[in-house]
């Protein structure tokens, strides 16, 4: 029963069929004949902007984007799949495929500026730094205090029990990759996280694949609060649409900051046109200031800004939660405190 | 071979040679410790790690069970951005990790760290593998935990180090050649000196060279000293043949001039009195001449090893004069001395030679009743005799040719001389660290010669 090698990882993440789960496919015809193939974690509303600036600089590029889950793209690749660009959020993913030799090397004036942190071995490179953040309904939170620790935000749930019955939503870790990434990283760097869990588990907690429907639903006000919500996408729906319903929060004790990254497969054929695009989102990752993209870039995530570590590091320990013994233990757990009732 | 090229630049080309050799061989050396250095660093981190991991094992309802800790996988990105794998096998049941690393060849016996060289992936790895007894169910089971690294960072770390070696190999083999540089002159400066100590010798100076010299020039030196002293043997030996055999011509010579004189006074026919007075006038030109080269023998003999005493030159000037006032009398020749006082040390025979040559040429070229001015000055450290005369002068020929031997004047004419005169002069000075000039006196007739001494 412990022959848990490396393909049962897989089995253990894709919760799909064997075939590739595509969520969102959009093509943009480019006047070449250069077919730069994209899979993506990203949503098109998001990474539209980028696609189209990446279009403006080279009109010769036909992109074909895919969106798939952050498990599906480790499947896919692993699998063989041939796309010349993986982008994902599921930075232990990125990081353990280049491990395991399912990237290839690209080096650039542009990727040399990233910081060291921002890359690895010059196979994974980081472009943007997203925090996770807390999302509540300023209706739902009328007469309540704000939280701004984890400590507190323990204390208003209990205190405040009945309010927060069915209202409370984080991420399913079982099913989201990138959910499973903050809480475990979370779990390590601060012991609040547990007994938050506790808490919201006995609120009878809603749990979500990504962080649009919890953002829909804070908005829509079905959940008061959204736990471990992927910053950018919050700010994003925010600046749309909300018209002051929601409200982002950051915790001020510990917040964890995730890299999204890209690598370029080993089955990619169009090197030339994905090392154009990587320079381009590494030179946008370095901006300056945040502008109108979508993403917000690595210096919002840069050393000293306190109360933040910096972003989660791009490196071997990555590799820890997902084996899977580590991630067996965990989702026990985590299981346990989530599901009580 | 021995070629022509010089030894310093020889010296400091082998210096540098070596130097360079060295440089080399450090470089080598350190990049291969830096190497091993670096290593032990990643072999020491990967033990640590697989250890951390291999202490959470532990037994649950007759399971093996562990957990990887964070830190076991955070510290290998300590090292360099090295990719890495890891495998735990339970016996022969894989438990979690990479099933295909490469097999060990033996398990780690329990408590110690076993570590492999592979290939996986298509890279190198290095592996650290410990081992644990785990008590899962009935019987302990061997439970074997492998780290592995690829080595990137060891090649970072050393290729850093390496160039930092060679930067310093560089900059050491740079000091080294100037260091070679100076080390070629110094070593070669005992030699420079002799060499410059024998350039400053005088032309005659043949004494043996008495100085400390390197164990290495030393038969050099004695070789030299033997050859100068040969040198010095066989001047004299030659010296001392001219000095007889001049003796030994005069005798003879004395002899058949006093015949002459006999045979002149008695012979009446005038053609026979020219032929003998020919005669005489021959043989005194040959006894002058055999006069003078023994002169010049004593003069070389005895400059070699000159004595010092304290010499009045005024009275010197009076002493020769007088003993040349009836050689002057005869030709109606006045000699005026103006003299001072001038002590100087010196040889006083040899002084007195070099003088009555110098008088002895003023009244032979002088005209009848005329004047011959000897005068004394001082000028600084030195003091002057001048000697002045109505003469013909010097003639046309270069005047420092005069004192060359037997060279004589282009206006001599028939006036016997050997040509030995001022070469004796000259000698003399300047075995008394003095000089001879000669002056022929502009808008007068006659020669102003000149013997510049130094003042005691």
């Amino acid at each position: 029963m412990y022959h848990a090698g490396l393909a049962i990882i897989l089995t253990l993440w894709a919760t799909m069929a064997h075939a590739l789960t595509i969520e969102d496919h959009r093509l943009y015809p480019g006047t070449g004949d250069v077919t730069l193939r994209i899979l993506s974690t990203a949503d098109l509303e998001v990474f539209e902007p980028y696609l189209l600036a990446f279009q403006a600089e080279q009109p010769a590029v036909t992109i074909d984007y895919s969106v798939v889950s952050s498990a599906e793209l480790h499947r896919a690749i692993t699998d063989g799949a041939s796309f010349d660009l993986a982008l994902s959020s599921a930075m232990d993913l990125q990081f353990r495929l280049a491990n395991d030799g399912f990237a290839q090397s690209y080096r650039s004036d542009d990727t040399q500026a990233l910081p060291d942190w921002a890359r690895w071995r010059d196979l994974v490179f980081a472009f943007t730094a997203e925090p996770a953040v807390v999302v509540l309904s300023t209706d739902r939170f009328e007469g309540l205090e704000i939280p701004t620790t984890r400590q507190e935000l323990i204390t208003l749930l209990r205190e405040n029990a009945a309010d927060f019955a069915g209202a409370v939503g984080t991420y399913d870790v079982r099913e989201s990759g990138l959910g499973y990434l903050f809480a475990t990283q979370e779990s390590r760097s601060t012991d609040a996280f547990w007994r938050l869990s506790e808490v919201m588990g006995r609120l009878d907690p809603q749990l979500y694949c990504c962080s649009g429907q919890m953002i829909d639903d804070v908005t829509e006000g079905r959940l008061a609060l959204a736990y471990n919500v992927l910053g950018s996408y919050a700010a994003e729906r925010m600046a749309r649409d909300s018209g002051g319903r929601v409200q982002i929060l950051r915790m001020q004790d510990f917040a964890n900051v995730m890299l999204r990254t890209a690598i370029i497969p080993k089955t990619a054929t169009e090197r030339e046109a994905a090392g154009a695009l990587i320079d381009m989102l590494a030179r946008l990752g370095l901006r300056e200031d945040a502008g109108q993209w979508p993403l917000p870039p690595l210096n919002s995530a840069g050393p000293g800004e306190a109360p933040e570590y910096g972003p989660i590091r791009l490196g071997p320990a990555l590799m820890v939660y997902l084996d899977p013994l580590n991630r067996r233990t965990f989702l026990t757990e985590w299981e346990d405190a989530m599901e009580q009732r | 071979m021995i070629g022509t090229g010089s030894i310093g630049r020889r010296l400091t080309f082998l210096l540098a040679g070596v130097a360079a050799l060295l440089s080399v061989l450090s470089w080598w050396m350190v990049t291969g410790l830096a190497r091993e250095a670096a290593e032990r660093t990643q072999d020491n981190v990967l033990a640590a790690s697989a250890t951390a991991i291999a202490e959470t094992l532990r037994s649950e309802q007759g399971e093996v069970r562990l957990e990887l800790p964070y830190s076991a996988f955070a510290m290998l990105g300590a090292i360099g951005e090295d990719r890495v794998f890891y495998r735990v096998m339970a016996g022969d049941e894989l438990l979690t990790g990479y099933a295909d690393l490469p097999a060990l060849s033996d398990p780690p016996p329990p408590g110690q760290v076993r570590f492999d060289t592979g290939t996986y992936s298509g890279e190198t790895i290095r592996m650290a593998s410990v081992s644990r007894l785990v008590l899962a169910g009935a019987q302990p089971l061997p439970v074997t935990v492998t780290m592995a690294q690829t080595g990137n960072g060891v090649s970072t770390i050393s290729a850093e180090l390496s160039r930092l070696a060679a930067v310093m190999a560089v900059a050491f083999f740079g000091v080294a050649v100037i260091l070679s540089f100076f080390a070629a002159r110094a070593s070669l400066r005992p030699l420079n000196e002799i060499a410059a100590a024998v350039s400053r010798r005088g032309p005659s100076d043949l004494r043996p060279l008495k100085r400390d010299a390197p164990a290495e020039l030393a038969p050099l030196m004695t070789s030299l000293n033997r050859l100068m002293e040969r040198l010095g043997q066989s001047i004299r030996r030659s010296e001392d043949f001219i000095a007889e055999a001049a003796h030994r011509v005069r005798t003879p010579l004395a002899v058949v001039r006093t015949q002459a004189e006999i045979a002149l006074r008695s012979v009446e026919d005038e053609a026979e009195k020219r032929r003998l007075r020919g005669i005489i006038r021959a043989v005194d030109e040959s006894s002058r001449s055999a006069g003078q080269l023994l002169d010049h023998a004593t003069v070389t003999y005895r400059a070699d090893d000159l004595t010092r005493a304290p010499v009045d030159l005024a009275t010197l000037v009076e002493q020769t004069s007088a003993a040349l006032e009836p050689t002057a009398a005869m030709k109606d020749i006045t000699l005026t001395r103006n003299t001072m006082p001038a002590q100087i040390m010196g040889d006083p025979v040899l002084l007195d030679n070099a003088l009555r040559n110098v008088l002895d040429n003023a009244i032979k070229y002088s005209p009848e009743d005329t004047e011959v001015v000897l005068a004394i000055t001082t000028e600084g450290r030195e003091v002057r005799i001048t000697v002045t005369d109505e003469g013909p002068g010097l003639g046309d020929g270069p005047v420092r040719a005069l004192t060359e031997r037997f060279r004589r004047g282009s206006n001599t004419g028939d006036i016997v001389g050997s040509g030995l005169g001022l070469t004796i002069v000259e000698d003399v000075l300047s075995a008394h660290g003095g000089r001879l000039e000669l002056h022929t006196r502009e808008g007068e007739r006659g020669a102003c010669i000149t013997l510049v001494l130094p003042l005691s």
